[in-house]
């Protein structure tokens, strides 16, 4: 059947994996029930040990869920570290479920794939090698891809049920107290972890440096952890991020910030406490800069920003430009060695972050939303995950969740290379159309027709050219050509779940 | 026409292609290395082969390593390739361009 994006989903796979088919982006006032977990009864004496195969032992069998956390993205050691053992144990059948996965972990993760440890995946995204095997059927179950705020759901609903949380963290004491701002290895922000801490069966914290008992502030709590295992390393943080805080020259990225900048300050939102969260890349990190011009020169100051956060942001936070920076991830060095000095800088997990099924979410409150896109169509879907080739390779992250902010602006140059960034239909749908107001590109602003308001008002702004998507479409069309169209086998490889844990579209299998 | 030594144009930048020219006897044979070879292979052979052709060139050996380039930087680099295989880069062929 066709699901209310116009994307075919089969009825197999909506029996199969109990799924139903995307609907609405409205989350409305269902009542929902969290899932318990284990808890091993303990005065915690003996939690912390040495060795981590006997852990792994102990506590692991065949065909459980496993878990992780990405905050130390490429600089991750933990991962590939535990995840080793596991294979040269010979378990068989495992459930993955980390909050993402990052380019340290793909080479592990097929190994893992093929020797069978590892027979199910969920996780926010997938890029480089393991998204092109996952392509090309590596996996014989399909990759569920959630949101973050759809995982942090999914573990409180019990649809990810995690018996080992295995988490990577700068610092703990005996006890397992930890949190991610202190230590050698800082990575910020715990906030997709906590998660975890929170709902799996058993919590083995791994950390480089045991300080002593108590340890504060806990972000994860001794009552929560089941064994601290000492090692020699958890992360490198200086590959947290890829030194992306840099301003860019590229003169296309600073002319599609200048408009995203125009477009902010000319909607109904930029006033005193606003709330607005950016991406990471080149033009977004450029809007901080031209955002705090124009906060400057207009005396306006944000309430908050959300989401992942940089070091740009919490210069905003040092200079009084915004008040609280929400923080569930840090991006770069910068912003995960400042959360210990900036009180404001305050870390939030996954579910207060984005999850749709709480008391309310950081998300639900965001006015502005600056997000990025791989592709977006002229019904405004949006795809982040897979390339025009078809291939696997991005993530979900937060943007079905920032998505529901009430102005949401995509910024994406026209094309890349010869590949158009406005289509007339995406490879794969991330975000519904419906949660998108604007795209701003290097040669025009294209206005979601549903939002008159917002079109009212960038008319009365000339420095705004506002164009329909159709026009850009054909414009993108124009400059790089029709692509021939991509062969797929009838197989499918991943379901990409919207946040409310529906079906908004299928990967199929790349045709060899 | 046929080529009178082998011959390079473009570079390996992105949104570039490089073409390389050689004697061939069989037709004109292009091995295409594409960054987006699923979605543009097809269209590259095609712009490269007419403008072989234009030039009367039947027989030739083609690489090509593609960057991402656009067809006008296809046509551009294999004409410049060509007239320098064909040793005619004094005497520009204008009904080409």
């Amino acid at each position: 059947m066709k699901n209310n994006v116009g994307r075919e989903i089969s009825d197999e796979i909506l029996n199969s994996t109990n799924h139903k088919p995307f609907e609405t982006t409205e989350i409305g006032h269902p009542t929902v029930h969290y899932t318990g977990h284990n808890v091993r009864v303990t005065k915690g004496d003996d939690k912390l040990v040495d060795s981590l195969d006997q852990v792994i032992k102990d506590n692991l069998k065949d065909g459980m869920t496993i878990s992780f956390h990405h905050h130390f993205r490429n600089g991750d050691y933990v991962f590939n570290m535990v995840m080793d053992k596991i294979i040269k144990m010979g378990y068989k059948d495992l459930t993955l479920a980390p909050s993402s996965l990052t380019g340290v972990m793909n080479d592990k993760v097929i190994e893992a794939i093929k020797a069978g440890t590892i027979t199910n995946i969920t996780s926010s995204g997938m890029r480089g090698s393991l998204g092109e095997a996952v392509s090309h059927g590596l996996l014989k179950n399909p990759v569920i891809f959630r949101s973050h705020g759809n995982r942090a759901r999914s573990i409180e609903n019990g649809n990810i049920k995690i018996d080992v949380a295995f988490l990577g963290v700068p610092n703990s004491d005996r006890m397992g107290n930890a949190n991610g701002m202190n230590g050698e290895s800082a990575l910020g922000s715990l906030g997709y972890a906590l998660v975890d801490a929170q709902y799996a069966n058993k919590v083995v914290l791994l950390t480089d440096t045991i300080v002593d008992y108590p340890n504060t502030p806990a972000s994860i709590k001794q009552t929560q952890v089941d064994y601290v295992v000492k090692v020699d390393k958890v992360g490198d943080p200086d590959r947290i991020g890829s030194g992306a805080t840099r301003f860019t020259k590229d003169p296309k990225e600073l002319k599609i910030a200048k408009m995203v900048n125009d477009v902010i300050v000319n909607s109904p939102y930029f006033k005193n406490n606003f709330s607005f969260q950016t991406g990471t890349g080149g033009a977004s990190l450029a809007v901080t800069r031209f955002l705090r011009q124009s906060m400057l020169d207009n005396d306006i100051k944000a309430s908050f920003t959300c989401g992942g956060t940089t070091s740009p942001i919490v210069k905003l936070l040092e200079e009084g430009l915004v008040k609280k920076v929400m923080d569930v991830q840090d991006f770069d060095k910068g912003a995960a060695s400042s959360m210990k000095s900036n009180p404001g800088q305050t870390e939030i997990d996954g579910s207060w972050y984005a999850d749709p099924d709480n008391k309310g979410a950081m998300v639900d409150q965001l006015d502005i939303a600056i997000l990025s896109a791989l592709e977006i169509d002229t019904d405004f879907n949006v795809n982040v995950l897979t390339g025009s080739n078809g291939v696997i390779r991005g993530a979900v992250g937060g943007h079905q969740d920032a998505g529901t902010a009430k102005m949401t602006i995509i910024s994406a140059p026209l094309t890349r290379g010869r590949i158009a960034t406005v289509v007339p239909a995406v490879n794969s749908i991330t975000t519904p159309g419906s949660s998108i107001d604007v795209l701003v590109t290097e040669v025009g602003v294209a206005v979601n027709p549903a939002r008159k308001d917002l079109i009212e008002a960038f008319k009365k702004a000339p420095s705004i050219p506002l164009v329909s998507i159709e026009e850009l479409q054909k414009r993108a069309e124009g400059i790089v050509g029709k692509p021939k169209p991509i062969e797929y086998t009838d197989r499918t490889v991943a379901l990409v779940e919207y946040r409310d844990g529906t079906l908004i579209d299928e990967v199929k299998q790349i045709k060899d | 026409m046929d080529i009178k030594k082998t011959a390079l144009a473009g570079t390996l930048e992105s949104s570039d292609i490089q073409i390389t020219l050689s004697k061939g006897d069989n037709g004109v044979n292009i091995d295409l290395d594409s960054s987006v070879e699923e979605l543009y292979g097809d269209q590259i052979r095609k712009v490269i082969t007419d403008t072989l052709a234009a030039y009367g060139i039947k027989n030739a050996n083609v690489k090509a390593v593609d960057k991402g380039a656009l067809d006008c930087v296809v046509k551009a680099r294999t004409m410049a390739a060509a007239q320098r295989a064909l040793e005619t880069t004094d005497q520009p062929d204008w009904e080409v361009f």
